[in-house]
């Protein structure tokens, strides 16, 4: 059997007091498409800062691809094709959307640290970014500052951004909060016409969006893992429904 | 629209534009206009240089510092004891500073670059004034409080000698810190420059798109040092005296101010804030020594509140 494409074994965090990943234990198997869900709080943006390493575990294990990466330092598993996107934008704001994606590809292709040649001569970097631009439909606002489009629209900048780093495994922290239900539709749009070789594991609160996307879900609650299975197991799980889907009703 | 119009004005965006002659125009003419000034003219220059470096760190890659001066200071003080002592040829005496301050940014870098900034500020402040003490101690060659005397620099390449004017000084000092210039604007519009941008404006993202954020960083901090130095060597060669003043808080902190009247980040904010302040010094400090500090801290609250992006920042308002 093939090595899943992101595992952990016995994960732990806390901050202080607070645990917020207790023992989890977690499998994203190469080319799935998984959801992440529990109450907020529940640790699943923290869950995303340890496995990407911006955050280190207390103790537990990382594997990616079946190598230990729980040591390995935040870029090197970038590099071995572990990327996320964050819940809060996190662009480069001062940038133009063509640049914030461009930076991407030129770290990707191991010339981001290149003194010499201006960032200009690297072209194909350039047209590699503005080919993502064209795939998420950003293409008419290249060179336009990133702050200057609504907030819906910097959510495909940061999706734009992850593509550039050709990712095996992609982590999505709620690609689509913030952003009002009239502009989300093509934030999900573009993560259905994800590559399907790309192992996603979504975070999000939308439960018919999870349903829609999602072939497998795992339920976080305080940290620790209350029930992993496909979406009509989870959907009946009575457990999930008091402690999550009860407290929400469905939008 | 084509689709590779953005393609094409990305890509070019390195091109010399005409403004950027300015700077030069402006240093050549007064080499003529100004034939009396030619002595502040060199220090001005060099100062440019210093600030210029102080751009690296702070306007490029975000690293807050108040202590650059170690770096300006070492150079100074290795270029000078090396006139002092012998070795009087400014080219190699310069280069000599230079690698002095790239070595102690590497040490230095390699601990307060762990920290940001409030930390990282701090840290600065606390090598400058290790830097200083240590100079402090070791007077039988730095000379101390008297500061450095004796030094005794050779004519540029056997030829040119330093004279009384400040005509050497003032071309020497041209010539380095156009060529260094290039170089740094060449370095601003590499992949590695854009990669410092993108450190200042997220510094979560870098890390996320796998850039190894703490070896840029520290390899700029190494350049910027190796920068000052050499600024602080023409300044030492040029004028002939090295003082503890070199090393101070007060020149980390002034630097700054030159840099941020001018505007950070633009590569050539340095370039207007270091003879505006030096210029306005020198005359403020003809007709009203006491109060110098006095007006240059209104200029400072005037830019904190109407002017964040300093003079440059205000010609970008304008073209809005
Ligand atoms: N750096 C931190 N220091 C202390 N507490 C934190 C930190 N980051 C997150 N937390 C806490 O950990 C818990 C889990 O947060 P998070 O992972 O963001 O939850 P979720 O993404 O599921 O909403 C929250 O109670 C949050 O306040
Ligand atoms: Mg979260």
């Amino acid at each position: 059997m093939n090595a899943p494409a992101l595992e952990t074994r016995g994960l732990h965090k806390s901050f202080g007091a607070l645990t917020v990943a207790n023992a989890v234990d977690f499998r994203l198997e190469s080319g799935a498409r998984q959801a992440l869900i529990g109450p907020n709080g529940a640790g699943k943006t923290t869950f995303v800062e340890l496995v990407t390493g911006a955050l280190r575990p207390s103790a537990g294990q990382i594997n990616l691809d079946g190598a230990d990466v729980t040591d390995l330092p935040q870029a090197a598993r970038v590099k071995r094709g572990l990327v996320r996107t964050f819940q809060i934008t996190a662009l480069f704001r001062g940038l133009s959307i063509l640049e914030n994606v461009t930076l991407a590809i030129c770290e990707r292709q191991g010339i981001g640290g290149g003194l010499f040649w201006p960032a200009g001569r690297y072209r194909a970097a350039i047209e590699e970014a503005h080919a993502l631009l064209e795939q998420v439909g950003l293409e008419d606002e290249a060179l336009s500052p990133v702050t200057t489009l609504a907030y819906g629209r910097q959510r495909l900048v940061e999706i734009a951004i992850s593509l550039a780093l050709s990712p095996k495994v992609m982590l999505l922290d709620e690609p689509a909060a913030g952003v009002p239900s009239a502009e989300s539709g093509t934030i999900i749009e573009v993560i259905e016409r994800l590559p399907t070789d790309i192992a996603m594991l979504i975070i999000e609160h939308d439960m018919d969006l999870v349903f829609r996307l999602a072939q497998r879900i795992t339920v976080l609650v305080q940290g620790s893992i209350l029930v992993e299975g496909t979406p009509e197991e989870i959907a009946a799980d009575p457990e999930v429904r008091r402690v999550y889907l009860g407290e929400r009703p469905r939008r | 629209m084509t689709p590779s119009r953005a393609v094409e004005a990305f890509a070019r965006r390195h091109h010399y534009r005409p403004y950027e002659a300015l700077p030069w125009v402006a240093a050549v003419a007064s080499y003529f206009v100004f034939p009396d000034y030619l002595a502040l003219g060199a220090q001005i220059l060099a100062t440019i240089l210093f600030a210029l470096s102080a751009d690296l760190v702070l306007g490029y890659a975000g690293i807050v510092t108040l202590g650059h001066a170690a770096f300006f200071g070492t150079g100074a003080y290795v270029a000078g004891i090396l006139a002092a002592h012998g070795w009087g040829e400014p080219i190699t005496g310069l280069l000599a500073g230079a690698v002095a301050a790239a070595v102690l940014g590497f040490l230095s870098g390699l601990v307060v670059l762990r920290t940001t900034g409030l930390a990282l500020l701090m840290q600065t402040l606390v090598v400058a004034t290790m830097v200083a003490e240590a100079a402090n101690k070791a007077s039988f060659i730095t000379g101390g409080d008297d500061g450095l005397q004796g030094m005794e620099v050779w004519p540029i390449f056997g030829r040119f000698r330093f004279d009384l004017f400040g005509h050497t000084s003032y071309l020497y000092c041209l010539s380095a810190l156009f060529l260094c210039w290039l170089a740094v604007r060449r370095m601003v519009h590499s992949p590695f420059g854009r990669s410092l941008t993108g450190i200042r404006e997220n510094v979560r993202r870098m890390h996320a798109i796998g850039a190894p954020v703490a070896r840029r960083r520290l390899i700029i901090y190494i350049i910027s040092a190796a920068l000052a130095g050499i600024s602080g060597g023409l300044i030492a060669q040029t004028t002939q005296f090295v003082s503890l003043s070199f090393l101070s808080l007060e020149r980390s902190g002034t630097v700054l101010i030159m840099l941020i009247i001018g505007g950070v980040g633009r590569l050539y904010g340095a370039f207007i804030g270091v003879p505006l302040y030096m210029v306005a010094q020198n005359r403020f400090s003809e007709i009203d020594p006491v109060y110098w500090y006095f007006w240059i801290g209104l200029l400072m609250v005037f830019i904190v509140v109407f002017a964040r992006g300093g003079v440059l920042g205000l010609f970008d308002q304008f073209q809005r």
